[in-house]
């Protein structure tokens, strides 16, 4: 057994608002010991219904501003601190650019092994239990599954969205403030802009369970990809191409430069399927595609396809959809 | 101002790509590259450098076997001015922690030997092992600031220091952030369109300096880096049997339908 050793997740927020990855991750904990959720900034108030929902043993609080305006070494420092009060049995982060950020100074500050982007994350059960969880990876753009497991020190670990089904068996949620003074060195670059990106009013692409992308395909007009998210509750991803073209922004680009999604459907629009945009959807659970071209690699992934002009096989299937919705 | 930009050869993504019977990258059967994200890098620091008031240069530093060198001689033909090229055997399997440590080693030696670096550039990640931490880990163990997965980057050198400010996407915002040099920043593949090595560059490239270090030379035991001594070990590696072939149909204008059909049979509607 792993026995009660606390386990550390870094809650993912944003003033407050718990996102979703942060419940996935709670749940992780549970199965390696004793979840403990650090919140990180303003905004407990907000989160703190949730984080006992998500089932929270403790939840440390640190409330301090500087946390949010100074790059991702104050909450380093915070951590460190908790990893050297708590020896927790792992520490859990999101797999985004600040939560491996955060991660990757943390392992050098405490010389722990750190692994990256885990798609599912278990307690030891062999003989080796006390060497500590046991990860998995996807990697080459997922041509193959890595178990790995840390060596040295305090497991750092950060999980991809949709790793876990998160678990609503609320916990205590026990508030712990850490009361530490953010060193000076630690506010070496100083977060002076932060524009909130609008939202479009859809599921943010890295934690939808469907997402619908177009590619070089849709010419550019992104009007029936957008009909068919709406009709089926997804997010809007893009291709590469179409993000270079400019037809969509940055921030949907799926694939090795942009996201990286796992969503239980994703259905590609006019998107040949290059290996760089296969690393970003492949884990998918199902995938399904439209495009014109017959031999487009991506056929070769889809458990569903259909050889068409996705001008008119989109509207098609949305009009089916909202029909059976009536 | 002295640039640094770090580089690294991959194997070619769109080979097949696979690994060595310990786990380690297979680095032998399929051709080597510079990391494509290490081509905006390299391009952010030489505009970085002829933007500048005064005289600069950008450094080349890569770590790892011998055909690593192609990745300095690859930077080299773009333009930068030099190169630097950790060479032992005992780098081979290093995990993200002790490449972190050698190529902080190295800019100290760089810096002791020629002059403080006054900036450091990386890509975001390597097309091989796609972390991303490097840069971090790098600004962890050199004691500096990172300003990371910059879409923009723009250097003040109005007041006889270096002021380095980044633009940068996080999952929810866009973000302004800014440091005092020296600072490491890395750039994604939205900051630039980097160039093609033109035939003077590539001839330039042949005349352009390249030092050889060992681990000995930059002041690291080989006992600390290499797969023996890496913080992390790999369990297994398995390829992942290739997706079962699905349906795939013609539209006859019914194409929609279809589809519809399977969403709705499978759950999703």
């Amino acid at each position: 057994m792993t026995g009660t050793r606390e386990v550390l997740v870094l809650v993912d927020h944003a003033d407050g608002s718990v996102r979703r990855t942060t419940g996935e991750l709670l749940t992780i904990a549970a199965r390696l010991g004793e979840p403990s959720a650090v919140f990180l900034g303003p905004g407990i108030d907000a989160a703190r219904e949730q984080l006992r929902a998500y089932g929270a043993a403790k939840v440390y609080v640190c409330d301090s501003a500087d946390v949010t305006d100074y790059l991702v070494v104050p909450q380093v420092e915070v951590l460190e601190h908790l990893v050297q009060r708590t020896s927790p049995a792992a520490v859990l982060l999101p797999s985004n650019p600040e939560g491996k950020e955060i991660a990757a100074r943390l392992a050098v500050r405490t010389g722990s092994g750190l692994i990256t982007d885990a798609v599912d994350v278990r307690a030891a059960t062999d003989a080796d239990a006390a060497a500590g969880p046991v990860t998995t990876q996807s990697v080459f753009a997922g041509g193959f599954s890595v178990q790995a497991r840390v060596t040295s020190g305090t497991p750092v670990i950060t999980v991809k969205p949709n790793s876990a089904t998160p678990d609503e068996t609320a916990g205590p949620g026990v508030e712990e403030p850490v009361q530490m003074t953010v060193s000076d060195g630690a506010k070496a670059a100083r977060v002076t802009g932060r524009e909130a990106r609008t939202s479009s009013g859809r599921p943010e692409l890295t934690e939808a369970s469907i997402v619908v992308s177009g590619g070089r395909g849709t010419g550019g007009d992104f009007g029936p990809v957008e009909d068919l998210a709406d009709a089926l509750g997804a997010a809007v991803g893009a291709s590469r191409a179409a993000v270079d073209s400019g037809w969509y922004p940055h921030s949907y680009q799926v694939g090795q430069t942009g996201k990286t999604v796992s969503p239980q459907l994703y259905v590609a629009c006019g998107i040949s399927g290059a290996i760089q945009h296969r690393a970003g959807m492949q884990t998918s659970k199902a995938i399904v595609a439209v495009n014109k071209d017959a031999e487009a690699p991506i056929f070769e992934l889809v458990d569903f396809g259909v050889v068409g002009d996705l001008t008119t096989v989109l509207p098609q299937v949305s009009e089916a959809i909202k029909a059976r919705k009536g | 101002m002295r640039i640094v930009v770090c580089v690294k050869l991959v194997p070619d993504a769109t080979a097949s790509r696979s690994f060595e019977p310990d786990h380690t990258v297979d680095r032998v059967s399929v051709d080597g590259l510079l990391s494509e994200l290490d081509e905006y890098a390299v391009e952010e620091a030489l505009r970085i450098r002829d933007a500048a008031s005064e005289d600069g240069e950008v450094v080349a530093v890569t770590m790892g076997p011998q055909a690593a060198a192609d990745a300095v001689r690859k930077s080299l033909q773009m333009g930068a001015d030099s190169g630097v090229h950790v060479l032992d055997e005992a780098i081979a399997g290093s995990d993200a922690p002790a490449t972190s440590l050698v190529l902080a080693a190295t800019l100290r030696k760089l810096g002791a030997d020629t002059g403080p670096v006054d900036l450091v550039v990386c890509g975001m990640a390597s097309t091989d092992g796609t972390m991303g931490v490097v840069p971090a880990m790098l600004a962890e163990r050199l004691g500096l600031p990172q300003l990371t997965y910059a879409n923009q980057v723009t250097v003040d050198d109005s007041n006889g220091a270096y002021r380095v400010q980044v633009r940068r996407d996080s999952d929810l915002a866009t973000e302004t952030v800014e440091a005092a040099a020296p600072v490491v920043v890395s750039v994604t593949d939205q900051i630039n369109e980097p160039r093609y090595p033109s035939f003077k560059g590539i001839m330039a490239a042949k005349k352009k300096p390249v030092q050889t270090w060992s681990l000995s030379d930059v002041g690291v035991d080989p006992a600390e880096v290499g797969l023996s001594a890496a913080w992390t070990a790999v369990v297994s590696a398995e390829a992942r049997p290739p997706r079962s072939a699905g349906t795939v149909v013609t539209d006859e204008g019914d194409g929609g339908t279809r589809l519809a059909e399977y969403l709705v049979e499978k759950k999703f509607v």
